[in-house]
């Protein structure tokens, strides 16, 4: 989406209205009250959200304007309305995974990335939809119904994180946060028609992010512009003694070469994702046309050959499904969340309580993903699938290490095609997880991505492209990122948007 | 055909849990302590709330280092894994523990006795949480229900597992014995068993003497002292022995050791046994010490039982496996030894230190806090130079352990004065008039007639005199 | 890979399902088999790769010895960790009878 407004108005950018608040020229509490009157418009199409904050989001907007008025120093993100997916946990708040099984569970901490946008001065307007606990590419899969695309309210708008991805497309908020773990940021960016990366695994701290599969989940930005998706990241990024699997250096800096320009840089298109089974040919065109671009600009593009990228797919449908099913063990209603039959009859013993509780409070594609790792981890198959699958990861970093050799950045496809039909992929868990082929081969390597918005497909639908980079390669993934943008061709806003149903 | 246990062998191998004494639990910072009110020592990692992530404590690694160097272990680089069973008393329903790459491997400890056991690993793993149960006498399979407390979650334990190398109950204290000497000696742990700090599992199983193949063994759990260990594992044994006999075959399963009872039962059999699905924690990194480190842990190690053992032997002329000295090193009273040795008592004084802490000291172990160091050197001179008799040495020292004080103070009290030597030879000559027969008798040869002398001067001066003494004088009447 | 080569059954389901503890209906065994088989299908594609001598990546991360300092720090309010449990009784959890010891 192009064309960033620099006043208050439905696409105020999060970097102009952290300016504008700072200086004075408009207030946290205006800014935020135009999000919520068209979440009060528009939020009952779109479902975005599980939760609104409105009342705490207009006592966090009003102590940013004291601060203001006080003349104290501002974060980068001062007044900034920001939407959390409802896996971050959020002190006092209800915190649910779009799943049944949390119950009314309120978390007695804030996750690390929730207390850094604190400190940056965001605003939190409320918490986003997802698939239930992360697990799905349409945001269907939710215990409380699912979202909306808000370019056509019959479509989905991706997931896992589609709640963050609409609410940034409906400018329900300025930036989001998601979370991905095989392209649950990417996949949704692309059908919403917003930007969404995937930072390099470890550098934002996961703390207080529920766990989907630990060895890949990345929390990460989603926003209406590189620039500002940049500033979100840099914002929450860098070192947490909570997290042992984040890095302990300073972070490269995202924003650090947005107008650096593409002139010199080697930009690999991959061959085996840009032509894998599945990608519709309206993707792979406007795939083909952001490489012509970049090389329109001076980039060097050329293709490149990535063999395992293709064994990503059946090897993440081993890994997170293994991880998950141990993560998820704890929802077992003992300490917090839902116990079945907690009214009427007790359960016998425990184990029928477990049993009870889990059948009732999960949903299917979370069951599904269980029974598939402990299947991938029981005495002996671990060999064959999980030791397998592990093996291919290495293939895969291989492949990956060799490219960035010859080259700066690769160019692949987000999605293999444009938003789909609610219900569309519902029937067939393996049709919906190809959704996720082009972005699994980045979280399994545990590299960089970002989704760009660039052209549309044959039925005028967004579609995305990626720009993957190199372990911590964030500044040179969103310096191409800036220049594709800047060169793609304009998007129509989001029908809800442009139909003039909101100010 | 009769056999019996004595054409049997039993085989042991032991794994035994030992809690580090860490400030904090070995993946959060909440406080490591036994014995609080429910619920108070907890947070988001050790609950395993949502979104929580583990980040592993420094201390309890090099407490790990400490104990594996101490067991001639393998100090290596090493990973967790995540050990996946559903259990009410576990936060995150899996246990992060190592798996096939522990911190430690490969060692050996040698008992007192001798005999060499092999440590296969000393592996790192968080503790469980405690159930209580409520309704049928607080027996778990009697209950109706339980309740959890969680402060134990997640507090540090080095699992020490031994080769199959025991061949008797006797054995197997044993080595819980030295073993828990070693831990209290590295500052690892505490090595409380009475507050579940050391904890005790037996793999047990029996074969013909001279067959060289193992049988069928059985785990046996749930024993809460060294006592419980030797009676459950000679119960078991005895157990499979007649199964055997009776034509039956032992069934690998763990059981469960019945303390009031007094015997096993089957907890659980090898197809009910469960699948763990262990896999490598993503949440944590590898740990790979460096050589410097492992080499400063090495060297921070205090002397270790074994070692104390030979300098006590070498240094009272006891040998290594004196009853004594091993008792000495093993109730950690080897302290009062060092300083009776540094005041420069000689091979004698030492071993009479040696006796007197293996003995009255060791009776009363309790009251050790009030004996200090000074007090215990100077009753050991007493007794060493005579002063005292060995009577009333003894007679000193319950008084040092009962109240403290200073012995040649306590002496004086009790009215213990050594005797001046001319006195002593006016009684030793009073006893030998008084008995003609008998001296005629013992100074013809009749030397068992000694002991009958020494008694009657031992009554004649009411215990004080120094009998050393007292038979130089008659040895040197006679001749 | 021969562990491979029979497709999953409804037996195999069952037992998998019982130690995730899920309950399943009849139609949703069925159903699952159906459809674990088919994702179980997919992934024989990496039989096809050559993974002789390629070591297994369980992270990403190339650190090692991330630890922290032996000190306490403040625990959670227990009136705010008990409030979230479904039962409690004398501070503790409750939980309906335990059949089984600890492994
Ligand atoms: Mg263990
Ligand atoms: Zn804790």
């Amino acid at each position: 989406m192009t064309g960033v407004s620099d006043t208050p108005g439905p696409l105020a950018s999060a970097h102009a209205i952290a300016a504008g608040v700072r200086a004075g020229t408009f207030r946290a509490r205006e800014v935020l009250e135009e999000h919520l009157a068209r979440v009060e418009a528009l939020e009952e199409d779109v479902h975005a959200f599980n939760l609104v904050l409105a009342d705490s989001a207009r006592m966090a907007a009003d102590a940013v304007d004291a601060d203001v008025a006080a003349g104290h120093d501002l974060g980068p993100l001062a007044g900034v309305p920001v939407a959390l997916k409802d896996n971050l946990c959020t002190r006092g708040v209800p915190t649910t995974c779009s799943s049944l099984i949390l119950g009314s569970w309120k978390p007695p901490y804030d996750a690390t990335v929730v207390q850094r946008l604190a400190s940056a001065g965001a605003v939190v307007v409320g918490k986003t939809n997802l698939d239930e606990f992360a697990m799905g590419s349409s945001t269907e899969n939710s215990a409380f119904g699912a979202t909306r695309n808000p370019h056509d309210l019959t479509r989905v708008p991706g997931g896992s994180s589609g709640g963050s991805a609409a609410a940034v497309a409906a400018a329900f908020a300025a930036v989001a946060l998601g979370s991905d773990t095989g392209g649950s940021i990417r996949q949704p960016a692309s059908l919403c028609g917003v930007v969404g990366a995937k930072p390099t695994y470890g550098l934002v701290s996961r703390y207080g992010l529920i766990a989907f599969a630990s060895s890949l989940d990345q929390i990460g930005p989603l926003a209406r512009s590189v620039r500002d998706a940049a500033l979100l990241l840099d914002s929450i990024s860098g070192p947490d003694p909570a997290d042992s699997t984040c890095l302990q250096d300073d972070p490269p800096s995202a924003s650090a070469r947005l107008e650096g320009g593409v002139e010199g840089l080697r930009v690999g298109l991959v061959r085996e994702l840009a032509g894998a089974e599945g990608i519709s040919p309206d993707v792979v065109a406007c795939t083909r046309d952001a490489a012509e671009a970049l090389s329109g600009l001076g980039a060097k593009v050329d293709e490149v050959s990535l063999p395992a990228a293709v064994y990503g797919l059946s090897a993440y449908y081993i890994i997170a499904p293994a991880e998950a099913s141990s993560n998820l063990a704890r929802y077992d209603g003992v300490r917090y969340g839902m116990r079945a039959a907690n009214h009427g009859t007790d359960a016998a013993d425990i184990t029928e309580m477990y049993l009870r509780t889990r059948s009732a409070g999960f949903g299917a594609e979370v069951k599904r993903r269980i029974m598939l790792g402990t299947y991938a981890l029981s005495a002996g198959y671990y060999d064959a699938y999980y030791g397998q699958a592990q093996r291919v990861r290495t293939l895969i970093i291989r492949d990956f290490e060799a490219a960035y050799e010859t080259f700066d950045v690769l160019l692949a496809p987000t999605a293999p095609g444009t938003a789909f039909e609610l219900g569309a992929k519902t029937a067939d868990p393996l049709t919906m997880y190809l959704n996720d082929v082009c972005t699994i081969p980045s979280n399994l390597a545990g590299h960089p991505a970002i989704s760009v918005p660039f052209g549309v497909g044959d039925d005028g639908l967004p579609v995305g492209v990626q720009v993957l980079a190199p372990a911590l390669g964030e500044t040179v993934m969103f310096q191409v990122a800036a220049a594709l943008e800047a060169a793609a061709p304009p998007v129509a806003l989001p029908s809800i948007l442009s139909a003039g149903r909101t100010g | 055909m009769t056999v019996t246990t004595t054409d049997w062998e039993t085989v042991i191998g032991l794994e035994v849990h030992a809690e580090l004494r860490t400030e904090t639990k070995l993946f959060c910072c909440c406080r490591n302590s036994f014995g609080e009110e429910p619920n108070v020592n907890v947070c988001p990692v050790c609950l395993g709330l949502p979104g929580s992530l583990p980040v592993l404590n420094r201390v309890a690694v090099e407490y790990a280092m400490r104990i594996g160097t101490a067991l001639h272990c393998r100090v290596q680089s090493s990973i967790f894994h995540r050990k996946n069973y559903f259990y009410p008393d576990m936060p995150k329903d899996y246990q992060i523990s190592q798996y096939d790459i522990p911190i430690n491997a490969e060692g050996w400890l040698d008992l007192p006795g001798g005999r060499r056991v092999q440590i296969e690993r000393a592996h790192m793993e968080e503790d469980t949480g405690k159930s209580t149960h409520v309704g049928g006498g607080g027996r778990i399979h009697e209950a109706t229900y339980s309740l959890v407390d969680y402060n134990r979650a997640g507090v540090p334990l080095v699992e020490i597992v031994s080769a199959p190398d025991m061949r008797s109950a006797e054995e197997a204290r044993a080595y819980v014995d030295e073993l828990r000497s070693i831990l209290v000696a590295t500052g690892a742990s505490d090595g409380k068993m009475e507050e579940g700090s050391l904890r005790v599992d037996a793999n047990v199983s029996v074969r013909a003497k001279g067959d060289g193949q193992f049988g069928t063994r059985c785990e046996i759990k749930n024993m809460n002292s060294l006592r419980s260990l030797g009676r459950a594992i000679e119960y078991e044994a005895e157990r499979q022995v007649a199964l055997i006999t009776d034509g039956g075959s032992v069934a690998q399963e763990t059981r469960h050791w019945d303390e009031s009872a007094g015997r096993t039962g089957t907890m659980r059999s090898k197809e009910e046994a469960y699948d763990y699905r262990y896999f490598p924690e993503p949440d944590l990194v590898p740990v790979e010490p460096s050589d410097e480190w492992i080499a400063s842990v090495a060297a921070s190690l205090p002397r270790l039982p074994a070692q104390r053992r030979s300098e006590i032997a070498a240094a009272s002329g006891m040998g290594v496996e004196s009853e004594s000295v091993v008792t000495v090193v093993r109730l950690g009273l080897d302290g009062y030894v060092d300083a009776v040795i540094a005041s420069g008592a000689g091979e004698r004084g030492t071993a009479i230190a040696v006796r007197r802490l293996a003995n009255e000291v060791a009776a009363e172990i309790g009251s050790a806090a009030h004996l200090t160091e000074p007090a215990f050197c100077r009753l050991i001179a007493m007794e060493s130079d005579g002063s005292l008799t060995t009577a009333q040495a003894r007679t000193v020292l319950r008084e040092l352990l009962d109240n403290g004080g200073e012995p040649d103070a306590i002496a004086a009290r009790l009215g213990f004065e050594a005797m001046e030597a001319g006195d002593l030879e006016a009684v030793v000559d009073q006893v030998i008039s008084a008995h003609p027969d008998e001296w005629s008798r013992y100074v013809a040869g009749e030397a068992k007639l000694a002991g009958f002398f020494m008694n009657h001067i031992k009554a004649a001066t009411e215990g004080k005199a120094d009998m050393k003494a007292a038979s130089a004088l008659l040895r040197s009447r006679s001749a | 890979m021969s562990a491979m080569a029979a497709r999953i059954s409804t037996g195999d389901v069952a037992h998998v399902a019982r130690l995730a503890r899920l309950e399943l209906t009849p139609d949703e065994l069925e159903r699952f088999t159906e459809q674990l088989g088919a994702v179980l299908e997919h992934a024989r594609d990496v039989e096809a790769l050559d993974t002789e001598g390629v070591p297994p990546t369980a992270h990403p991360l190339p650190l090692v010895n991330v630890l922290r300092d032996d000190v306490v720090r403040p625990s959670l309010d227990r009136a705010e960790v008990l409030a979230a449990a479904p039962a409690v009784e004398a501070n503790r959890f409750r939980v309906p009878r335990i059949l089984g010891d600890a492994p």
